[in-house]
């Protein structure tokens, strides 16, 4: 096996008295594009965040691109772009305005070619506000275009989107993949996802049951209680 | 030095597109200027005594308002936990917004003193002393505040918290402010207008420096 881009071990987080992730153990080879499957509330957000250093862990450990997402928080951050739920875009702003301070905040001109890239060109100087749920995500995809990070963590990327943005979606993460990042990205459309990755992950109730190359994935885990 | 200019323009941004609700805050606590010169009564002498008290007061309560509005495009759609995962360095956005609420605040506080010279017949010809003290006493509200705003910006009881937490803490930055601004107004034969605005100096670096070192700490999970 190469490189590791993510390596979970025992991971575990509640929230209360609620656990949302139980003794995960996980590894992502780096380069690889990988689905993390499961139904709702099997806690896909949850180990997303935790691995994009949003949420710490209550036990366990997690090392993301070499980095302890704990102890190297910020070299996890320097690594890692998160495509999460909700959009971290500022309503009152445009569109270019919300990728600029991005861009600014990261020491870097903003590349005009990202609002083109994200179908957004013709809307770049509109408060998003006025964008429809699907805009924002194109625009929150745009966000993490622009952050150019070796490890990108897509939450729900498909959420909203139109049979267009399933396409752009497609072919951004071709894009990572042939610029040799690691995608990880959780969803629901399992039979997309089985064509698109290369492996996959399957979480029931915040536990690991199954991982493999993900045309090997069984559909009828997702149904009823999963077994390993 | 980039980041903390970035955040401060993202922020003075936010500011002007949303600046409609600082016309509201403004009215707000010209309202509150209002009902406490009823409180007073007519008596043109007391009203003048009490004017500095008031003033500051007013915007006291104008500014939890404000800070709460601060933080609120914020928390929204998460947008400060997305800059912190870029990653931007939380004391330079700390910092920012501080300066851009300072800067909120003293304008606030500028249009209210036309107020209080109306309502209060309470003028002063040393202009830009007050506008000094008025910006010092705002950087007094607004270092707390921008940290209390970022604490409470989640919880539920938001509104009751943040002038719960907030103002015990500026009292004496406030006691300052007020004294300075009363000996402006009422004038200073002792001369003690320099001692006051040094004291509100001193109070203002300890907020700021605290506040910036616990900014983190609150935003961090």
């Amino acid at each position: 096996m190469g490189t590791l881009a993510v390596e979970t071990i025992g991971l575990s987080r509640r929230y209360g008295r609620r656990w949302a992730l139980r003794d995960v153990s996980l590894s992502v080879p780096q380069g690889s594009v990988v689905m993390l499957a499961g139904r709702n509330g099997s806690g896909k957000s949850t180990l997303l965040r935790v691995l994009a250093t949003a949420l710490r862990p209550d036990h366990g450990s997690a090392r993301v691109a070499g980095h302890d997402v704990q102890a190297g928080r910020d070299g996890v951050r320097q690594a890692v772009a998160l495509l999460g739920h909700q959009s971290f875009l500022y309503e009152a702003l445009s569109a270019r305005e919300n990728l600029a301070v991005a861009a600014s905040l990261l020491g870097r001109p903003l590349d005009p070619g990202v609002l083109a890239r994200v179908g957004l060109a013709a809307r770049a100087d509109d408060p998003v506000s006025s964008f429809s749920a699907g805009m924002r995500k194109r625009l929150s995809l745009g966000r993490v275009l622009l952050q150019h990070k070796p490890v990108a963590l897509l939450d729900e990327p498909y959420g909203e989107l139109d049979p267009p943005g399933f396409e752009l979606l497609d072919g951004v993460i071709a894009e990572l993949r042939a610029r040799g990042a690691t995608v990880v990205m959780a969803t629901h459309l399992v039979e997309h996802g089985r064509r698109l990755c290369d492996r996959a992950l399957l979480l029931d109730e915040g536990q690991l049951v199954w991982s493999g190359p993900a045309a090997e994935m069984p559909l009828d885990a997702l149904r009823g209680s999963a077994a390993p | 030095m980039s980041v903390f200019l970035a955040a401060l323009r993202k922020d003075l941004l936010l500011q002007w597109r949303t600046r409609a609700q600082l016309v509201a805050v403004f009215v707000f606590g010209a309202s509150a200027l209002l009902l406490f010169s009823f409180a007073v009564g007519p008596n043109a002498g007391v009203l003048r005594q009490h004017a500095a008290g008031f003033l500051w007061l007013g915007l006291l309560l104008a500014s939890t308002l404000a800070l709460a509005d601060s933080f609120e495009s914020e928390m929204a759609q998460r947008a400060l936990e997305g800059l912190l995962l870029l990653p931007a360095d939380p004391r330079a956005l700390y910092y920012a917004k501080a300066v851009a609420n300072v800067l909120q605040l003293t304008l606030l506080g500028v249009a209210l003193v036309p107020v209080m010279v109306v309502l209060y017949d309470a003028g002063t010809a040393r202009v830009g002393a007050l506008v000094v003290v008025v910006a010092l006493g705002a950087a007094g509200l607004s270092a707390p505040g921008t940290l209390y705003a970022a604490m409470t910006a989640q919880a539920r009881a938001r509104n009751t918290l943040l002038p719960l937490l907030l103002f015990p803490l500026v009292v004496p930055a406030l006691l300052a402010a007020v004294k300075a601004t009363s000996l402006l107004i009422l004038g200073d034969p002792m001369g003690q207008l320099r001692a006051w605005t040094l004291l509100l100096v001193a109070f203002d670096a300890v907020y700021w420096s605290l506040c910036g070192l616990l900014f983190e700490r609150v935003v961090e999970d």
